[in-house]
């Protein structure tokens, strides 16, 4: 895969690569790790200047994405009616901090700036769907939505890593 | 020449001079974070700020050009109150445990709190939180304790080109780190400490040897003996404000038996012993057509990056041990024999100049019967932070002189604490080896000073010696990438990882003053040039190794206990 990646760029040209990085990150939905040592091989530049350019921008993902992504919103109006706390629970009940991922990957805990839904604050948005008014106790039971669609047998398309 | 005035001083500067260059030149001090000496300025700390006249902002007096009529004030209230702020902010997120920290008394951060009279906590808040990276032999990232000044990416980056550091994430979370966070042990980084020289905090150190050192000296059952690098005694007077380019070695000999050593040895008698298996090895390799050029192994350094980067040019690479392994591998063997030690019992300590040293002793290699040819390594900080412990007034210690016999040593294995020295050492004694005859005049003017890169063309004997010598891992580059096109033309390479040689390595004392470096290395020069004896093989006691103990230069015993192999590295970090 990656050769079909770097194909599109002069080898050892450092302007190429902030766009290599969004490539590879299209291409796999994240920025696996040896994907940041081929890159960094392939436009001569130190592994760490690669990493950090990575971290820097909020663009970037250095873990796969978990199946539902949920983003709590932290702008002022849901602040303003307590999203801190709502971002808390669903730490708690998830096990991870905002920015990670479960470890089945099930889920992916982000927060976002306001989603433009301030009427209905505080949100949550999970994929698709917009939990509008939410409060901490009705957490578990969204959640437990999520997981029973996973107990479901389907076939499953495997998202591939690197 | 360019009219301007700083605080209402009339100053004359040069064209292209920044404001902080001509302040200091009429004694005006500005602090400076972020900024380095010959390096393209950042502008990040915003510490040196002043005010020009007809300016709105304050101006950055490190990036900043004087230009003719400019009325600069270095000391106004808002310059004062806009330093102290960014102190102050620094200090709020710094874990403030100066009192138990290795740097309690040299750091820049400390300084500058004081001078500008921080006296309470304004704006206590969240402190980032990061896990020390204790995962190298050799050194300590504390980044809890890092003020973002980026001196060590950018001496790393920029000087060292390793690269294997650099600022990660951003705003609260910015951290300089290792790739992935992973630890210096998995990175480029070769821990030539150059990084440890250049932190203004505890941010960046060494991993501390002193504890087992003083729990082997407690030990009654151990022989414990030190060895001295030819670096240490050119700069350890810096720390007890004696002139620049002190030469100690008496002092330092005395000083290291009064904390209990039972031996005091000089690596230098190890070094002439390096050159004669060097010399001899490379005269094999010119006459029976084996890898040229032949690189020096002195500098473990060089030799990590060599097996991180180009493993498949290993075969280059002397398989000489560096002086101070081989000074530990023959008192295990010989001087235990001799001595009727068990060399079991033998704790051998190097005082080094150096940081990989630390890693390189842990080698597997570079041991006997699974004992370690050295078993611990101190810095020249280390051994002053002992000295002070134990009560060891260093300025008042009468001089001693080394053990013997691994204390004799001649002019040549002096020079070789400096960038060239290792060349001209093996140079005088090659030069005798081939040729049958005695040099003249045994100083090659054309490796010393502090080129990146020195070369030269030494006639001996009918034969054109090509040698090169590369001062600082940042100049390795083209003349490895000459030698996997098959077009070097040299026979024999110097390479010393730390800019200027030993005398500037990851190990020596921390301060700014900027003679310091030529300084240690006229000293060095002066040893030599003292020296009755100037060439590695009149070492008496070394001829007398080689008849008592090793036979033949590079021959079986001496095959066996002061050469090594080496590994490939980048098979090792690819994995990791
Ligand atoms: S020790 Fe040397 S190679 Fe390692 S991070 Fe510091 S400067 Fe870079
Ligand atoms: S580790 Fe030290 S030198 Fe490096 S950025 Fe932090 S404070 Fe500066
Ligand atoms: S030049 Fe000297 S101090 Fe620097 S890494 Fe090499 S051996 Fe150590
Ligand atoms: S602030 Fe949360 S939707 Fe606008
Ligand atoms: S020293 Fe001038 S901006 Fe940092």
């Amino acid at each position: 895969m990656e050769n079909r990646i770097f194909e599109h760029y002069t080898p050892k040209d450092r302007s190429n690569l902030i766009a290599l990085l969004q490539d590879v990150q299209e291409a796999y939905g994240y920025l696996p790790e040896g994907q940041l040592k081929a890159i960094a091989e392939y436009v001569g530049i130190p592994l760490s200047t690669v990493y950090g350019v990575a971290t820097f921008y909020n663009q970037f993902r250095l873990t796969p994405l978990g199946k539902n992504v949920i983003r709590v919103c932290r702008g002022t109006a849901c602040h303003v009616k307590n999203s801190a706390n709502i971002l808390t629970a669903l730490e708690t009940e998830l096990g991870v901090k905002a920015g990670q991922t479960t470890r089945d990957k099930l889920f992916t805990l982000e927060t976002v700036a306001c989603i433009g839904a301030c009427s209905i604050a505080p949100v949550v948005n999970i994929n698709e769907e917009y939990y509008g008014r939410i409060t901490v106790k009705e957490i578990p039971k969204i959640l437990n939505k999520y997981k029973k669609e996973e107990a479901k047998p389907k076939v499953e398309q495997e998202v591939s890593a690197e | 020449m360019i009219e301007m005035t700083i605080n209402n001083i009339k100053v004359k500067a040069e064209e292209g001079m920044t404001i902080l260059d001509a302040a200091k030149s009429v004694g005006i001090h500005i602090p400076t974070l972020c900024h380095m000496k010959d390096l393209f300025p950042t502008g990040a700390c915003r510490i040196c700020v002043v005010e020009v006249e007809g300016m709105r902002g304050l101006t950055p007096s490190c990036a900043y050009p004087v230009m003719e009529g400019m009325k600069v004030d270095t000391n106004s209230v808002r310059v004062r109150t806009a330093r102290k702020t960014i102190v102050e902010l620094l200090v709020e997120n710094h874990p403030q445990d100066c009192l138990v920290c290795v740097r309690n008394k040299n750091c820049e951060l400390q300084d500058l709190a004081e001078r500008y009279n921080l006296r309470e906590h304004r704006f206590v808040g969240e402190k980032k939180d990061h896990a020390i990276d204790v995962s190298s032999a050799s050194m300590e990232r504390d980044p809890a304790k890092c003020i973002l000044c980026g001196r060590c990416v950018r001496t790393c980056g920029d000087i060292q080109k390793i690269g294997a550091i650099d600022f990660t994430n951003r705003g609260f979370k910015s951290n300089v780190t290792t790739p992935f966070n992973k630890g210096l042990n998995v990175s480029d980084c070769i821990l030539c400490g150059q990084c440890i020289l250049v932190c203004p905090t505890a941010a960046l150190r060494e991993k501390s040897h002193s504890k087992d050192v003083m729990n082997a000296i407690r030990d009654k059952k151990k022989y414990v003996v030190a060895q001295i690098a030819p670096a240490v005694r050119a700069s350890i007077g810096e720390e007890y404000n004696l002139p620049l380019g002190t030469n100690a070695t008496g002092q330092l000999v005395t000083g290291l038996r009064r904390l209990g050593f039972k031996k005091v040895f000089d690596t230098n008698f190890a070094a002439d012993l390096t050159i004669i298996e060097e010399a001899t090895e490379l005269i094999n390799r010119v006459t029976k057509a084996g890898d040229l050029p032949m690189f020096t192994s002195c500098c473990p350094g060089w030799v990590k990056y060599i097996e991180q980067n180009r493993p498949q040019l290993l075969k280059h690479v002397s398989s000489c041990k560096s002086p101070h392994e081989m000074e530990g591998a023959v008192l295990k063997t010989y001087y235990a024999k001799k001595m009727g030690i068990n060399p079991k019992d033998i704790y051998v300590v190097s005082v080094m100049p150096c940081t990989v040293k630390k890693f390189e002793s842990s080698r597997p290699e570079l041991s006997e019967e699974h004992m370690a040819d050295v078993d611990a390594v101190l810095t020249t900080r280390e051994l002053v932070r002992m000295f002070k412990m134990a009560g060891i007034d260093f300025n008042d210690l009468p001089e001693d002189e080394f053990d013997n016999p691994l204390g004799e040593s001649t002019g040549a294995a002096a020079i070789f604490g400096t960038s060239g020295g290792v060349m001209e050492a093996a140079l005088r004694t090659a030069y005798a080896k081939i040729s049958g005859k005695e040099l003249e005049n045994v100083e090659f003017q054309e490796v010393r000073g502090m080129d990146g890169i020195k070369s030269a063309t030494i006639p001996i004997n009918g034969l054109d010696v090509n040698i090169a010598v590369v001062n600082g891992i940042g100049n390795i580059g083209s003349i490895l990438d000459e030698i996997e096109r098959g077009e070097s033309k040299y026979h024999f390479i110097e390479v010393m990882a730390c800019p200027g040689g030993c005398i500037n390595g990851g190990g020596q004392p921390i301060h700014s003053k900027p003679e310091k470096l030529k300084k240690r290395v006229q000293t060095l020069y002066d040893i030599d040039s003292k020296m009755k004896t100037r060439k590695s093989h009149e070492n008496e006691s070394v001829q007398k190794l080689y008849r008592e103990f090793f036979g033949e230069p590079n021959g079986h015993v001496a095959h066996e206990i002061l050469h090594t192999h080496y590994c490939d590295r980048k098979k090792i970090l690819e994995h990791s």
